[in-house]
């Protein structure tokens, strides 16, 4: 925190004194007051009136003026740390592994960068600001009642401690129930999602009563809980006006004793009153401003246990000159934490440069885990990944990034340009390249975009097809010119004529490339040189897809449509 | 901000999709600039005339929401008057107090009035303490009430208009409506209300009290009043230009991270991160920009009015001071002046922080109250049709249907599904097979000709007997949260655990639902995702299973199985398709094989019709992408 705030040191100095200047304006203020009713009014002094009207106005102005200074330059400081610590937080996020994306949801993520980093703006720029100034204004003012008559002191700085005591009890429970309405109000908002997202298959089953019926009940709770939070801050904020005003009328009933016997200047009661009223505030905001502290606290605590994440998949130093793309695993093992069973185990393959392998197995034995080792998107829990005889470890993230690219199954699209979604990271790319991935992938349908390349798309776009988006996914791997090109099941949802357009295309990449095709259909297993069973987390047979089906019952099993089919019953053979 | 975890993906959307860019990106470089790619322009943001004097629509939902609470409403009234009354007395009591309890007691005869002052001032006190509790609980009461309110009547909206509304319209902007907007009138009603009318009655009241005071000192105290107003207007101008550009750029931030965030696999396997970087640092700057500048308008405005009340009080002071020099004022009105002018500056501070939420709440009912005035392009037919027991036999009577009406999807199409026959869809991307089956579901209604269920034309059967008689499961199969029952239970929610475990039997999916951690009561996560796209599929076959309709429509339904569950769904389909009408869309092939007829379409049109194996003996099309098929299986 300490290394954000430096840069404005001279900024912050020149605040705090500009704050404790206006304290000081705006205490004097009635004591101005005070003066001209027992000065030229009483004396009938017509002389002392006028330079006491001057200084008032004078402190006046100086008081706006110092308040501007502070407000003015808070701006800087208050804001400089708020970005700059949302970057940091932004670029450590982008640098921790997907082990870390996977556990956390990126609204938790999102809530730290925008609602904590607010909290804890709001309390630097002014939180702490106002609690060091309410309690100097607080002592000053009491220490001068007490001066001025102390019988009238002493009740009014008692009449502080009821405040700030209901009032800090009072913001433990607002921001508990706050809180509770927000829990509730994101369970509204979840199925409010859910019912704008599951529209089609509310309407398939006619489910519209059923689905409102489930969305009132949280609704009413919603309503329920605000209810109380209304009839708590109305038994506060009427607590909080009953209390200065039965002070003032003792102030009055006491102070008007006090004139009666003597003890008390009729000037000074006036300033009195006045004080006493500008006490209300500052007492009332304490509680406010320490459930506040505290807020920001558990922010911070919150945004630190994020920026302390050590990233676990950290790249190495060496770089591959001219790499040939010779992949080999060297049994590997992958074992999510705390699981009993590894996902994969012992799993040994060599992919010479050049060659394209398919990855066949049942759902769930962790191919796209096998796959993701490759670019280092997870590591194995033993054993090692080489590229041309380097453990991938060893490789710098950029350089073992730019030798593999994968095109994934569920393609993300970001709510950019097409172009923008293409290039990622090869900014670099030019029209040709660009225009020969479009080619290869078949994604030739974005020049039909309303505005070509530059089209939005993504969720706040237009909306693509899945088969459209996995030709871009496909486009953007192939336009990285990878030395090892790993397709992780991205043809599922291509028509077959598409389908075998982008294939052929494929085979002309794959073949300077090395491969790794991740496969559910015997259709995309042949583009690839041989294939590796996945089965019981380790490869237990590797060969050619006619062989496989030959001799492998359990890969007959996996991909022939056909297997079980008795003729009796099949209608097509 | 007030992003919370949950909504805040939802929430930002719309101010972000509503931005024209490209154009209004800046001229800082344009590497920096053309990110974003173009898109079309929405029609949700407004311009700025129309959020404080509301559309007409806007002001007829208003109305409709308040008139419950009319009673209600004039009581409140009552009470905000009788509560700021009170408030206001107190001071001037503390002046009557200085000035005729004061005298009698410097000369000796006792303190009876200051005590009867006194006495009056507790009973105000007390009074507005009371008033004040009655008004916030009231307020409270009925702004939450009309929340509640407009959260069901939208909703219930949301889901009466049609899929072809929802198309359009998407589920961004739906959630939307339903979050951000709606909280934006809570907003409104929870703070705004209460303090706008506490200080425009402060104001009012402060004044008349002023000039009942003392005419000249009165006059003198309100002298600064029109710039006063000036200086406020001028403030409400700037943040409101202001404030509308900090929620665009917060929506863009939040719209890149939650983005980076969820493609994070994608940003590192294809090295985003310095590009991500680069337009995060810019998207964030730019938040900051607006926010500096709402501060420092802030910084200027709130010191001003500050000078103007501490000006004030220092011309009282002069002007009041010289006054009771010659006592033409008494002591007591010069303190009651002082106290009043605090109270009178404050509030005006408060008016105008109070105008963003006014007008963010202003442009939020208008969207809300267009919304409520879509109608359904699908409506409910006015006297329905019973169907006591459906057959379920589908005719298509000269059909068309087209999206724009120079291109017909379908340009006039006859089809007679017979009850009970298991109809295979084959064709082309584009080829009309999604629309055929989206007719029958009566997604769409057809722009001419008529479809007919067992006789009846669709237009006349209600939601209730349509529903449950056709039935149409589509690759993109839904989850909702909760656990794998009750999503099956989604199909026919009255049914009993044991029907539920019978329709994922029927299925092929009890035995990997009974191996899940809590079996039938695992949560699905959200959307689903603790679960594989096939077990999501087999999930969505059980409810459909459930829900026992006459006709089964299946829109690609098994493509995102592997090899073994789609065998597993063939299986169980011969069962379940036995006795009814089944519509099957698939690309692969080996779904058609449990059909009794094939159609191939093409540009909206049947040109081929018979049984698989006859159509595969002839040379057609279908014999051609059979052929293709087999080869691909070899």
């Amino acid at each position: 925190m300490k290394s954000y705030l430096r840069p404005y040191v001279g900024k912050l100095v020149l605040i705090w004194l500009v704050a404790v200047l206006s304290i000081a304006a705006s205490i004097v203020m009635p004591l101005i007051g005070k003066d001209v009713v027992d000065g030229p009014v009483r004396s009938g002094d017509s002389g002392a009136l006028l330079p006491l009207g001057l200084l008032a106005l004078g402190v006046g102005t100086a008081e706006a003026v110092l308040i501007f200074l502070r407000r003015w330059t808070q701006v800087g400081p208050v804001l400089g740390l708020e970005t700059r610590i949302r970057d940091d937080l932004y670029a450590h996020l982008q640098r921790l592994p997907m082990a870390f994306h996977g556990e956390w949801q990126s609204g938790q993520l999102l809530s730290r960068a925008t609602t904590d980093l607010s909290t804890i703006r709001r309390f630097l720029g002014f939180g702490m600001l106002f609690l060091v100034m309410n309690v100097l204004q607080l002592t000053t003012v009491t220490v001068l009642l007490l001066n001025m008559y102390w019988p009238l002191g002493l009740l009014v700085a008692a009449s502080a401690v009821p405040i700030v005591l209901v009032s800090m009890r009072f913001e433990k429970r607002y921001i508990k129930i706050s809180r509770q309405v927000q829990d509730e109000q994101g369970d509204l908002a979840t199925l409010v999602e859910e019912s704008a997202i599951g529209i089609r298959t509310i309407k398939a089953f006619g489910r519209r009563h059923h689905v409102y019926d489930r969305y009132d009940d949280a609704a009413l709770k919603v309503y329920r809980t605000s209810m109380d939070k209304v009839r708590l801050s109305a038994r506060f904020f009427t607590f909080l006006e009953v209390i200065p005003n039965f002070t003032l009328a003792l102030v009055l009933l006491l102070g008007a004793l006090a004139v009666g016997s003597g003890a008390l200047t009729l000037g000074t009661l006036v300033a009195f009153t006045t004080m006493m009223l500008q006490l209300v505030w500052p007492i009332a905001s304490l509680g406010y401003i320490l459930a506040m502290a505290q807020e920001s606290m558990t922010s911070a605590d919150r945004v630190m246990e994020v920026m302390d994440t050590v990233p676990a998949i950290q790249g190495g130093t060496a770089v591959i000159e001219n790499p040939r793309g010779h992949l080999r695993f060297e049994g590997v093992e992958f074992r999510f934490p705390g699981a009993e069973q590894p996902v994969l185990r012992d799993v040994w393959l060599d992919v010479r440069p050049g060659e394209t392998i398919a990855i066949v197995g049942a759902t769930g034995s962790g191919k796209t885990t096998l796959t993701a080792m490759v670019p280092r998107l997870v590591d194995p829990t033993a054993g090692r990944v080489t590229i041309d005889g380097h453990d991938v470890r060893d490789l710098t993230l950029p350089a073992l990034r730019q030798v593999v690219a994968t095109a994934f199954e569920e393609p993300t699209l970001f709510s950019m340009s097409v172009r923008e979604n293409l290039t990622l990271g090869r900014h670099d790319a030019t029209e040709e390249e660009l225009e020969d991935a479009i080619r290869t992938a078949q994604a030739m349908f974005v020049h039909d975009l309303p505005w070509g390349l530059d089209t939005r798309i993504g969720e706040q776009g237009m909306s693509l097809s899945g088969g459209q988006r996995q030709r871009l996914a496909l486009a953007r791997a192939v336009l990285n010119r990878p030395r090892i090109l790993v397709l992780d099941d991205t043809l599922s949802a291509l028509d077959v004529e598409t389908e075998a357009l982008v294939e052929q295309a494929l085979r002309h990449v794959l073949r300077d490339a090395t491969g790794i095709v991740v496969a559910h259909r015997a259709s995309t297993v042949l583009l690839a040189d041989k294939v590796a069973l996945l089965s019981g987390g380790t490869i237990t047979h590797v060969g050619r897809h006619h062989e496989l089906l030959a001799e492998v019952p359990a890969y007959r099993e996996l991909l022939a449509q056909d297997a079980d089919l008795d003729p009796s019953e099949g209608a097509l053979r | 901000m007030s992003a919370d975890a949950t909504t805040s993906t939802g929430t930002a959307d719309d101010t972000a999709a509503s931005e024209t860019t490209g154009t209004t990106e800046g001229t800082t470089g344009t590497a920096v600039a053309d990110w974003r790619g173009v898109a079309s322009e929405e029609q949700d943001e407004l311009s700025e005339k129309v959020s404080v004097l509301l559309r007409a629509r806007s002001r007829r939902l208003l109305g409709d929401l308040l008139s419950p609470h009319r009673r209600a409403i004039a009581l409140l009234t009552g009470i905000i008057v009788v509560s700021n009354a009170a408030g206001l007395a107190i001071p001037y009591l503390v002046k009557v107090g200085i000035d005729a309890g004061i005298p009698p007691m410097l000369k000796g005869s006792g303190p009876a009035t200051l005590l009867t002052v006194i006495g009056v001032i507790l009973a105000a006190a007390v009074t507005q303490a009371l008033t004040r509790q009655a008004f916030l609980q009231l307020s409270g009461k009925i702004g939450q009430g009309i929340l509640l309110e407009l959260r069901r009547r939208v909703f219930d909206h949301f889901q009466r208009l049609s899929l072809s509304f929802h198309e359009k319209y998407t589920s961004g902007r739906v959630i939307s409506r339903l979050t951000s907007d709606i909280e934006a009138i809570a907003e409104l009603l929870q703070s705004g209300f209460d303090s706008l009318v506490t200080a425009v009655l402060t104001l009012f009241g402060t004044a008349v009290l002023l000039l009942v005071l003392d005419v000249h000192l009165g006059l003198v105290a309100l002298l600064p009043l029109p710039v006063l107003l000036l200086v406020t207007r001028w403030f409400r101008r700037q943040s409101a230009i202001v404030y509308r550009r900090t929620r665009e750029t917060v929506a863009l931030v939040i719209v890149h991270f939650v983005e980076s965030m969820t493609g994070i696999r994608a940003v590192q396997a294809f090295r985003r991160e310095p590009r991500n970087q680069e337009i995060f640092t810019r998207l964030n700057d730019d938040y900051r920009g607006a926010n500096a500048r709402s501060m420092q308008l802030v910084a200027l405005f709130t010191p001003g009015i500050k000078l103007i009340g501490n000006l004030t009080v220092g011309g009282v002071l002069l002007y009041g001071g010289w006054l009771a020099l010659h006592g033409e004022v008494t002591v007591g009105v010069l303190a009651a002046f002082l106290l009043y002018l605090r109270q009178f500056y404050e509030p005006m501070q408060e008016i105008s922080q109070f105008y963003n939420t006014l007008q963010s709440a202003g442009a939020a009912l208008e969207k809300l109250s267009g919304v409520l005035e879509e109608e359904p392009s699908v409506p409910e037919p006015r006297e329905p049709e019973p169907l006591a027991e459906p057959r379920g036999e589908v005719r298509f009577e000269r059909v068309r249907f087209a999206y724009v009406e120079e291109m017909p999807i379908l340009p006039g199409l006859d089809l007679t599904i017979p009850a009970g026959q298991s109809v295979a869809l084959v064709g082309a991307t584009g080829a009309g097979k999604t629309t055929l089956a989206k007719l029958i579901s009566r997604f769409y209604d057809p722009t001419g000709g008529r479809v007919l269920l067992d006789g009846v034309d669709l237009r006349r059967l209600d939601e209730a007997t349509l529903r449950s008689a056709v039935v149409m499961v589509t690759q993109e199969n839904f989850l909702f949260s909760g656990t794998v029952a009750d999503n099956i239970r989604f199909g026919r929610p009255e049914a009993t655990d044991r029907q539920v475990r019978e329709a994922a039997r029927a299925i092929g999916a009890h035995d990997f639902i009974a191996a899940l951690p809590d079996g039938y009561d695992t949560e699905v996560g959200k959307r689903g995702g603790r679960m594989s796209a096939g077990q999501r599929q087999l999930v969505a076959f059980a409810r459909a299973f459930l829900a026992d309709p006459a006709v089964l429509i299946l829109d690609e339904a098994t493509s995102s199985l592997d090899v073994p569950s789609e065998r597993l769904v063939q299986r169980a389909l011969r069962t379940i398709l036995a006795d009814r009408t089944a519509l099957i869309i698939a690309h692969r092939l080996s779904t058609v094989e449990i059909a009794d007829r094939v159609l191939v379409m093409d540009r909206g049109e049947i040109v081929e019709d018979g049984a698989p194996d006859r159509l595969i003996a002839a040379s057609g099309r279908f014999a051609g992408l059979h052929r293709a098929w087999l080869e691909s299986l070899s």
